[in-house]
């Protein structure tokens, strides 16, 4: 090999340069992850009673371990009286689901964005990427809100309105990436045998940002999450009786001095699942596409 | 003597675990001498040259044993609050890139003027007017307005002679210049190199000059240290190591630099890559990439022979 | 400069635009305008009245140009709940809001600063590793939740702090606290990741070859160069700010612009909601004008060019 010019060999020691760190699995944020997937998935065969079923005589039950609880209501009842437990579990499968679709239509729209600004460039690159640093410094909770009124609570209007608050951080990155992947030598060689932008795109732009928008999907788990957990806080997110977390600390919060554990266990339950989603990106993103780390 | 730097061995923590980055280097440079510090990236040259301000990386990096001493003065000793009296008043140094040796966001002025007041004193008068003599030092043309300009306003050429304005303003009695020219365009290269060496002649400055251009040590230096894997290898006046390398990576590093005169179909290279620094082998370090490597080689690193007055070089093969 | 000023305006009245656009278009995709603009227990008479009055039955064109005309005299309609025009109950809300936001914006630069910079500067130690899980937790906690806690905690069962409605130094203490949390948040690992990309940095290295101490290396050095990534978010921010303003009314019952928001998706009150939305727009797309001229004046390289 012969003697080449590199940077001065203090860049040995450089330890904020990007580096792949095998950090060790995350186990106990891997296990909450786990055990939501499996409740929400088996909600019907964990949950005790319906999630629906009001009984009046039984209302604002305490938890077991509390005085005047019992066994028959795990995590006590709530003011119509009906299963906090059973409500928490079904709450995890609205939840999921919701982050799910939400995650994939926002993450879908910003992954086909920034691809098209980042491989087009010139002016549609300028233009789109206006939009998105105008999405990104206004409060998209705003249109999230006015979608939930004028269009109607529901599954669809919810997903809808988040896609409109992820999109952006979406495209933003993946364009950052496309920059990179599109100076390689890969594609030049492919535009050179003629192959079409389209193709380009799918067969060599496409397949090299994928590891990054997958770190970029499980680091947004969390924040969609709680971006639900807010709208259905505020009354936009999906219509009751449905049991979802946020409009559970909603219903909760006016009887917080009698009736703790209305608000504070679904508000937990977020709290866990979100930090658990966190740590688990945090350690996917070091371990496949470090360069995030600043996002 | 200037400065006597006796075996000083610097050690770096990293993740692949302790990296013994100068292991063992001693050389001495003369007030108004030049010495070049030559060798491939990684070999130790920057370290060495920031073991002798002790700006290692913090905190990975640690002084483990030796001695630097200016003008009789154990800098390894010294407090860190006696080190900041010694660095730019004593020692200075020129940063490899001018495009990120300046802070970008205070103008030129500011940043020559802080070196300045550091060591004459927050009350002391004309400092500005100091400063535009240390631009006029480093022939900046029209150094009052300069002084106003910013980092981003100035030409790479031009940032490194700031760079330079800088690194002079305190008129230290040494300077390290860790491959100055390396990120300028080739044309200014020329020009830069020349107005160091007036400035060191006219300031009687030692010189350490750190490359791994042999073109460069020929033209700027008095005397080379050649470094590899940590330690030096081959050391001597460049005169008598251009005529007779005599340490085998010596004289392969020099025939991997292209020539003018010689018509060479092919230029030669050094085969392999330098050892990493964490994985040493056992015996001489360059012994896996050399052509004349024996057995005792691999086993045993080779003391430093003398040859002559004050050329010397580590490898078995040398007879003295 | 100016130039630069002057292009950003006109990009922010052109999201202005097209948020309005947004909302009218919103009212009547749906195809049910004259529901979302009456109340609930309106009658048939009413409705076709309404749909007179507003020209609902006028093109779409038409009713589009005399919308922007009307939110260009400042008539965005009158509110269902009040029965007042939106725009009067918007500006009546708004000083409650402006006493809190402030306050919980400056208690978070002013922790999250120091902090980030302490974290970077003693990396891998215990103030690193503290602020780091104060982050980290700051991130998960829905700010809805957190309010409920503190009241809970504060209120309820110490009794120190009024849990709610405006009133005098101690009302302010919970909702800012809520408030400004998870600004803390990002803002300290913004700031950390900043300085410690400073701090390995050549002019750093050549600050210490000068000779100068920790402290002005740090303070002077490092500070404005990593603030810079921080005021380029700080629109991102001000988004967040105004996001968590509105929770945290709702959750303390703070007669603000945030609270009138949630008051207008609960009881359905369209017009306020369309006249909230767009004066938040221009509140926000005037801070941030504000947010891009200081960044020109901390870094030169956009300021000269």
């Amino acid at each position: 090999m012969a003697i080449t010019t590199a940077p001065a060999d203090v860049a040995v020691v450089d330890d904020a340069a990007p580096q792949r760190e095998f950090r060790r699995l995350p186990w106990v944020s891997f296990a909450v992850i786990a055990v939501l997937a499996l409740v929400a998935v088996l909600a019907p065969l964990i949950a005790t009673h319906s999630p629906t079923e009001q009984s009046l005589p039984d209302k604002l039950r305490p938890p077991a371990w509390q005085e005047g609880g019992s066994t028959k209501h795990l995590l006590g009842t709530d003011l119509l009286g009906r299963d906090v437990f059973s409500r928490l579990v079904y709450g995890a499968r609205v939840s999921l689901t919701v982050a799910m679709f939400a995650l994939l239509s926002g993450g879908l729209i910003g992954l086909a964005i920034g691809i098209l600004a980042g491989y087009a460039g010139g002016r549609t690159d300028s233009a789109l990427m206006r939009i998105v640093d105008a999405t990104l410094t206004f409060p998209t909770i705003l249109i999230a809100l006015v979608l939930a009124v004028s269009l109607g609570a529901g599954l669809g209007t919810i997903v809808l309105a988040i896609t409109v608050i992820i999109w952006a951080r979406f495209a933003r990155v993946v364009r950052g990436e496309v920059l990179t992947v599109k100076t390689r030598d890969f594609v030049a060689l492919a535009r050179v045998h003629g192959c079409s932008h389209v193709r380009i795109m799918a067969i060599h732009i496409v397949p090299n940002v994928l590891n990054t928008f997958m770190v970029l999907m499980t680091l947004h788990i969390g924040f969609v999450i709680i971006v639900e957990a807010s709208l259905s806080f505020l009354g936009a997110g999906i219509p009751p009786p449905t049991p979802s977390w946020g409009q559970m600390v909603a219903d909760g919060r006016s009887h917080i001095a009698s009736a703790w554990w209305l608000s504070a266990l679904p508000g937990a339950a977020i709290m866990l699942v979100v930090l658990s989603f966190n740590l688990f990106g945090d350690w996917l993103r070091d371990w496949l596409d470090p360069r995030l780390r600043q996002v | 003597m200037l400065l006597d730097v006796k075996d000083l061995h610097a050690h770096l923590r990293t993740r692949w675990g302790t990296v013994k980055a100068v292991d063992g280097v001693s050389f001495s440079i003369e007030a108004g001498e030049t010495l070049g510090l030559v060798g491939e990236s990684g070999s130790g040259k920057t370290m060495t040259a920031l073991s002798l301000l002790r700006l290692l990386p913090e905190p990975a990096g640690r002084i483990v044993n030796g001695q630097v001493l200016l003008d009789g003065e154990d800098l390894v000793a010294k407090s860190e609050r006696e080190m900041r009296r010694i660095r730019g008043r004593r020692i200075s140094m020129i940063l490899q890139d001018p495009q990120t040796s300046l802070n970008p966001v205070f103008n030129v002025g500011n940043q020559i003027v802080e070196a300045l007041r550091v060591h004459l004193g927050r009350r002391a008068n004309g400092l500005w007017k100091r400063a535009e003599e240390a631009l006029r030092r480093v022939k900046v043309a029209a150094p009052q307005e300069r002084l106003r300009s910013f980092p981003h306003q100035m030409s790479g050429g031009m940032k490194q002679r700031v760079v330079g304005a800088i690194a002079l303003a305190s008129e230290p009695k040494l300077l390290i210049a860790d491959e100055p020219t390396t990120a300028l365009d080739v044309t200014i290269q020329l020009q830069y190199l020349m107005l160091l060496k007036d400035v060191q002649a006219r300031m009687g400055l030692g010189m350490l000059f750190i490359t791994h251009d042999f073109g460069i040590v020929a033209r700027m230096c008095d005397r080379v240290a050649v470094m590899y894997a940590g330690r030096i290898v081959e050391s001597g006046p460049v005169r008598e190591i251009f005529k007779a390398p005599r340490h085998p990576y010596t004289a392969a590093l020099m025939a991997s630099v292209p020539r003018m005169e010689a018509r060479v179909h092919r230029l030669p290279s050094i085969d392999g890559q330098p050892p990493a620094l964490h994985r040493l082998p056992g015996g001489c370090r360059f012994a896996p990439r050399c052509s004349y490597v024996d057995e005792r080689c691999r086993l045993e690193y080779p003391p430093a022979v003398a040859i002559g007055r004050s050329h010397a070089a580590a490898c078995w093969k040398v007879a003295p | 400069m100016q130039r630069f000023i002057l292009r950003r305006f006109f990009q922010s009245l052109v999201v202005l635009l097209v948020v309005a656009v947004v909302v009218f278009a919103l009212a009547r995709v749906t195809g049910n305008a004259a529901d979302l603009l009456l109340p609930e227990d309106a009658g048939r008479e009413d409705r076709e009245h309404l749909l007179k009055a507003l020209g609902l039955d006028r093109p779409m064109h038409e009713q589009l140009a005399r919308f922007l005309k009307g939110a260009l005299s400042g008539d965005l309609g009158m509110s269902i709940r009040y029965r007042k025009p939106a725009v009067e109950v918007f500006f009546e809300r708004l000083p409650n809001t402006l006493t809190l936001v402030p306050i919980a914006l400056l208690s978070a630069i002013v922790i999250s600063i120091p902090l980030g910079l302490l974290a970077a500067v003693y990396r891998g130690t215990i103030i690193d590793r503290v602020s780091g899980a104060i982050a980290v937790l700051g991130i998960a906690t829905p700010s809805f939740w957190l309010g409920i806690v503190l009241i809970y905690i504060f209120s309820i069962q110490l009794g120190w702090l009024p849990s709610a409605r405006m009133g005098g130094p101690a009302h302010y203490i919970l909702p800012t606290i809520t408030l400004a949390a998870f600004l803390v948040a990002g803002m300290m690992r913004l700031v950390r990741s900043s300085v410690l990309e400073v701090l390995n940095s050549e002019f750093v290295k050549l600050a210490r070859i000068k000779g100068l101490s920790q402290t002005v290396v740090i303070w002077k050095h490092c500070l404005r160069n990593a603030l810079i990534p921080v005021v380029t978010l700080f629109g991102v921010f001000f988004a967040l700010l105004v996001t968590g303003a509105i929770v945290t009314e709702t959750v303390f019952a703070w007669p603000g612009v945030g609270r009138l928001t949630y008051e207008a998706v609960i009881f359905r009150d369209y017009p306020l909601l369309q006249a909230v939305i767009l004066l938040k727009a221009m509140i926000v797309l005037g801070v941030n004008l504000a947010v891009d001229i200081l960044y020109a004046y901390l870094d030169p390289r956009v300021r000269y060019s």
